[in-house]
């Protein structure tokens, strides 16, 4: 079982307790009527499928109940970090330094 | 009133003197869900009668009351029986100025209380965190093997369930078949 850190616990958390909420910092466009129906199926349904650093949600919904963000590696499993919701994503240098 | 149709009341799970283990379902009690602006606690704690905690994971308690705090601004308060209408009135009256949500939820949970050495071990049994590291005066919501339940840790081998009633049949059946694993040393 994995064990996830919940930014608003702050607390190591059985993965039990918490709910995947797809890929993280997708914003919906601001106009939706504007868009063309090709650019509306990319920002439904078209995701990185990142093999390796992920940005991901989770909802720590038998708990806090917040969606928040995490990094996992999609590979080994092992979550890098994760943050509250609406943070900016980690850079790729910052990550580095918390894979050590 | 609806208390006395919960299955697991009035019924008590005693494991022998050798391992102490006693699980009961506790007395019925008033229960508040809570969802209040955290920078304006300090309303909703005149208003109950006690501070609220401020951290998630926090426990307060006095004099029958007790406050766990469940997310940034959610709250679950227990208070006796006799002082619901106080407490409702009186965070009516903040309402105005304070908009919040206070929901008496005191039928949808029992309960349950899990004492002694051996309550690390019975819990252990269906909850996967570590509970051992919790500190008692703790709590939190988590799963009791399928089943949502809050969880405070009341003394260091005194913990309190708190279970929706749908599911309280269920916890009190793993309780009961892991007190008799206990009892067995198995």
């Amino acid at each position: 079982m994995l064990v996830i850190r919940c930014p608003y616990c702050e607390a190591e958390r059985p993965e039990v307790e918490f709910a995947y909420g797809g890929e993280a910092h997708i914003a919906r466009p601001a106009d939706p009527s504007t868009l063309t129906d090709e650019q509306w199926k990319d920002h439904l349904f078209i995701r990185t499928n990142a093999r390796g650093t992920h940005f991901e949600r989770w909802r720590h919904v038998h708990g806090c109940g917040r969606f928040f963000n995490a990094v996992r590696d999609t590979v080994s499993d092992k979550f890098v970090t994760t943050y509250k919701a609406g943070l900016p994503r980690p850079t790729e240098a910052e990550l580095e330094g918390m894979r050590k | 009133m609806l208390h006395e149709f919960h299955s697991p009341v009035g019924r008590e799970i005693a494991v022998g003197k050798a391992i102490p283990l006693r699980i009961r379902t506790v007395d019925d009690c008033a229960r508040f869900s809570l969802r209040f602006d955290p920078a304006r606690l300090a309303e909703a704690s005149k208003a109950f009668g006690l501070a609220l905690p401020a951290k998630i994971g926090d426990v307060a308690a006095s004099s029958g009351r007790l406050a766990v705090q469940l997310g940034p601004d959610e709250w679950h308060l227990l208070a006796p029986l006799a002082e619901q209408g106080g407490v409702e009135r009186a965070f009516a009256e903040l309402y105005s100025a304070t908009p919040h949500s206070l929901v008496d939820v005191s039928h949808r949970e029992v309960g349950i209380e899990v004492e002694g050495t051996a309550a690390l071990l019975a819990l252990r049994s269906a909850i996967a965190f570590d509970i051992e590291a919790m500190p008692a005066g703790m709590g939190c919501r988590t799963i009791f093997d399928k089943a949502q339940i809050v969880l405070v840790r009341e003394t260091e081998e005194r913990f309190r369930i708190e279970v929706w009633r749908s599911f309280a049949d269920h916890v009190w059946g793993i309780l009961q078949a892991t007190s008799r694993e206990i009892e067995l040393d198995i």
